[in-house]
Protein backbone atom coordinates (compact mmCIF):
# COMPACT_ATOMS: atom_id res chain seq x y z
CA UNK A 1 0.00 0.00 0.00
CA UNK A 2 2.81 2.36 0.98
CA UNK A 3 4.91 1.55 -2.07
CA UNK A 4 1.87 2.10 -4.28
CA UNK A 5 1.26 5.61 -2.96
CA UNK A 6 5.00 6.33 -3.32
CA UNK A 7 4.88 5.19 -6.94
CA UNK A 8 1.79 7.35 -7.62
CA UNK A 9 3.49 10.38 -6.06
CA UNK A 10 6.67 9.73 -8.02
CA UNK A 11 4.78 9.41 -11.31
CA UNK A 12 2.84 12.60 -10.62
CA UNK A 13 6.05 14.51 -9.81
CA UNK A 14 7.85 13.15 -12.89
CA UNK A 15 4.87 13.91 -15.11
CA UNK A 16 4.53 17.50 -13.93
CA UNK A 17 8.30 18.06 -14.28
CA UNK A 18 8.23 16.76 -17.86
CA UNK A 19 5.16 18.88 -18.57
CA UNK A 20 6.89 22.00 -17.25
CA UNK A 21 9.97 21.34 -19.41
CA UNK A 22 7.84 20.82 -22.53
CA UNK A 23 5.73 23.91 -21.82
CA UNK A 24 8.83 26.09 -21.28
CA UNK A 25 10.48 24.78 -24.45
CA UNK A 26 7.38 25.47 -26.46
CA UNK A 27 6.99 28.94 -24.98
CA UNK A 28 10.65 29.75 -25.75
CA UNK A 29 10.21 28.57 -29.34
CA UNK A 30 7.12 30.74 -29.76
CA UNK A 31 9.00 33.91 -28.80
CA UNK A 32 9.93 36.19 -31.67
CA UNK A 33 13.69 36.35 -32.16
CA UNK A 34 16.47 37.43 -34.48
CA UNK A 35 19.60 35.38 -35.15
CA UNK A 36 22.61 37.01 -36.78
CA UNK A 37 25.37 34.79 -38.21
CA UNK A 38 28.79 36.28 -38.97
CA UNK A 39 31.50 35.19 -41.39
CA UNK A 40 33.72 33.83 -38.60
CA UNK A 41 30.99 31.41 -37.50
CA UNK A 42 29.84 33.47 -34.52
CA UNK A 43 26.15 33.98 -33.87
CA UNK A 44 24.19 36.59 -31.95
CA UNK A 45 20.65 35.82 -30.85
CA UNK A 46 18.27 38.62 -29.88
CA UNK A 47 14.84 37.94 -28.39
CA UNK A 48 11.85 40.28 -28.37
CA UNK A 49 11.93 42.89 -25.65
CA UNK A 50 15.37 44.34 -26.32
CA UNK A 51 15.58 47.61 -28.30
CA UNK A 52 17.81 46.11 -31.04
CA UNK A 53 15.60 43.04 -31.49
CA UNK A 54 12.39 45.11 -31.65
CA UNK A 55 13.89 47.34 -34.37
CA UNK A 56 14.88 44.32 -36.47
CA UNK A 57 11.58 42.56 -35.80
CA UNK A 58 9.75 45.65 -37.08
CA UNK A 59 11.70 45.58 -40.36
CA UNK A 60 11.11 41.83 -40.72
CA UNK A 61 7.35 42.26 -40.12
CA UNK A 62 7.24 44.85 -42.90
CA UNK A 63 9.09 42.47 -45.23
CA UNK A 64 6.79 39.56 -44.41
CA UNK A 65 3.71 41.74 -44.92
CA UNK A 66 5.07 43.02 -48.25
CA UNK A 67 5.62 39.44 -49.42
CA UNK A 68 2.06 38.43 -48.55
CA UNK A 69 0.09 41.39 -49.91
CA UNK B 1 -0.51 14.97 -82.91
CA UNK B 2 0.26 17.95 -80.71
CA UNK B 3 3.26 20.17 -81.05
CA UNK B 4 5.25 21.44 -78.06
CA UNK B 5 7.77 24.23 -78.13
CA UNK B 6 10.47 24.15 -75.46
CA UNK B 7 12.38 27.28 -74.55
CA UNK B 8 15.40 27.15 -72.24
CA UNK B 9 14.56 28.61 -68.82
CA UNK B 10 16.92 31.34 -67.55
CA UNK B 11 19.35 29.92 -64.95
CA UNK B 12 18.31 32.26 -62.12
CA UNK B 13 14.60 31.63 -62.65
CA UNK B 14 15.24 27.88 -62.80
CA UNK B 15 17.27 27.99 -59.60
CA UNK B 16 14.42 29.75 -57.80
CA UNK B 17 11.83 27.40 -59.26
CA UNK B 18 13.92 24.47 -57.98
CA UNK B 19 14.22 26.15 -54.59
CA UNK B 20 10.48 26.57 -54.06
CA UNK B 21 9.89 23.06 -55.35
CA UNK B 22 12.43 21.50 -52.97
CA UNK B 23 11.63 23.60 -49.92
CA UNK B 24 7.87 23.73 -49.39
CA UNK B 25 8.35 25.97 -46.36
CA UNK B 26 9.60 28.84 -48.55
CA UNK B 27 6.76 31.10 -49.67
CA UNK B 28 8.63 33.83 -51.55
CA UNK B 29 12.28 34.37 -52.52
CA UNK B 30 14.19 37.21 -54.18
CA UNK B 31 17.77 37.22 -55.47
CA UNK B 32 19.34 40.67 -55.64
CA UNK B 33 22.71 42.46 -55.52
CA UNK B 34 24.16 44.84 -52.93
CA UNK B 35 22.58 47.84 -54.66
CA UNK B 36 19.13 46.25 -54.42
CA UNK B 37 18.83 45.37 -58.10
CA UNK B 38 16.60 42.32 -58.43
CA UNK B 39 18.18 39.44 -60.37
CA UNK B 40 15.29 36.97 -60.04
CA UNK B 41 12.30 36.35 -57.84
CA UNK B 42 9.30 34.13 -57.29
CA UNK B 43 6.99 37.16 -57.07
CA UNK B 44 6.10 40.00 -59.47
CA UNK B 45 8.66 42.74 -60.22
CA UNK B 46 7.08 45.45 -58.06
CA UNK B 47 6.84 43.21 -55.02
CA UNK B 48 10.34 41.85 -55.65
CA UNK B 49 11.77 45.39 -55.62
CA UNK B 50 10.04 46.14 -52.31
CA UNK B 51 11.26 42.86 -50.80
CA UNK B 52 14.85 43.51 -51.95
CA UNK B 53 14.95 47.03 -50.48
CA UNK B 54 13.34 45.85 -47.21
CA UNK B 55 15.86 43.00 -46.98
CA UNK B 56 18.78 45.38 -47.60
CA UNK B 57 17.47 47.70 -44.88
CA UNK B 58 17.09 44.75 -42.50
CA UNK B 59 20.65 43.66 -43.27
CA UNK B 60 21.97 47.21 -42.77
CA UNK B 61 20.32 47.53 -39.35
CA UNK B 62 21.52 44.04 -38.38
CA UNK B 63 25.09 44.87 -39.49
CA UNK B 64 24.93 48.04 -37.35
CA UNK B 65 24.08 45.88 -34.38
CA UNK B 66 26.95 43.55 -35.23
CA UNK B 67 29.36 46.48 -35.23
CA UNK B 68 28.08 47.60 -31.83
CA UNK B 69 28.47 44.12 -30.35
CA UNK B 70 32.13 43.93 -31.44
CA UNK B 71 31.88 41.79 -34.58
CA UNK B 72 33.10 44.60 -36.87
CA UNK B 73 35.93 42.49 -38.28
CA UNK B 74 33.49 39.97 -39.68
CA UNK B 75 30.73 40.69 -42.14
CA UNK B 76 27.21 39.51 -41.48
CA UNK B 77 26.81 36.34 -43.55
CA UNK B 78 23.18 35.46 -42.90
CA UNK B 79 20.28 36.16 -40.61
CA UNK B 80 16.92 34.75 -39.71
CA UNK B 81 14.03 36.45 -37.98
CA UNK B 82 11.38 34.22 -36.44
CA UNK B 83 7.98 35.88 -36.13
CA UNK B 84 4.69 34.39 -34.95
CA UNK B 85 3.22 34.26 -38.46
CA UNK B 86 6.33 33.36 -40.44
CA UNK B 87 10.08 33.77 -40.76
CA UNK B 88 12.41 35.94 -42.81
CA UNK B 89 15.80 34.73 -44.04
CA UNK B 90 18.59 36.69 -45.73
CA UNK B 91 21.80 35.00 -46.97
CA UNK B 92 24.75 36.76 -48.57
CA UNK B 93 27.27 35.17 -50.95
CA UNK B 94 29.83 37.79 -52.02
CA UNK B 95 27.91 40.41 -54.03
CA UNK B 96 24.73 38.41 -54.38
CA UNK B 97 22.02 38.05 -51.76
CA UNK B 98 18.87 36.04 -51.36
CA UNK B 99 15.92 36.90 -49.13
CA UNK B 100 13.09 34.49 -48.41
CA UNK B 101 9.93 34.36 -46.36
CA UNK B 102 8.63 31.10 -44.91
CA UNK B 103 5.71 29.60 -43.04
CA UNK B 104 5.82 29.77 -39.19
CA UNK B 105 8.41 27.62 -37.38
CA UNK B 106 10.38 26.40 -40.40
CA UNK B 107 13.35 24.00 -40.20
CA UNK B 108 15.96 26.77 -39.96
CA UNK B 109 19.01 24.68 -40.93
CA UNK B 110 17.26 23.22 -43.94
CA UNK B 111 16.07 26.61 -45.21
CA UNK B 112 19.57 28.08 -44.85
CA UNK B 113 21.02 25.09 -46.69
CA UNK B 114 18.54 25.44 -49.56
CA UNK B 115 19.09 29.20 -49.86
CA UNK B 116 22.89 28.79 -49.84
CA UNK B 117 22.70 26.01 -52.44
CA UNK B 118 20.54 28.23 -54.63
CA UNK B 119 23.00 31.15 -54.38
CA UNK B 120 25.96 28.85 -54.97
CA UNK B 121 24.24 27.38 -58.02
CA UNK B 122 23.64 30.85 -59.39
CA UNK B 123 27.26 31.82 -58.73
CA UNK B 124 28.57 28.75 -60.54
CA UNK B 125 26.20 29.30 -63.46
CA UNK B 126 27.31 32.94 -63.64
CA UNK B 127 31.00 32.06 -63.65
CA UNK B 128 30.44 29.32 -66.25
CA UNK B 129 28.60 31.79 -68.49
CA UNK B 130 31.30 34.46 -68.13
CA UNK B 131 34.04 31.88 -68.83
CA UNK B 132 32.17 30.72 -71.91
CA UNK B 133 31.77 34.33 -73.07
CA UNK B 134 35.49 35.02 -72.58
CA UNK B 135 36.34 31.84 -74.48
CA UNK B 136 34.05 32.92 -77.33
CA UNK B 137 35.63 36.37 -77.41
CA UNK B 138 39.13 34.93 -77.94
CA UNK B 139 40.24 34.95 -81.60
Amino acid sequence: MRSRSFLTGFLLAAGSAAGTVLYRRRAARRRERVELYFGDGSMVSLTEGSAEADRLLGHARELLAAART
Amino acid sequence: MGCVSVRPMPTTAKALADLTEISTQIEAAVVFDREGTVVASTVDDEKAGRLASSALELLRVAAEHGTQSGSEAEELAQLDVALHDGSVFVVRDEDRLIAATTTPEPTVGLVFYDLKSCLKGLGEAGSTTSTAKKRDEKP
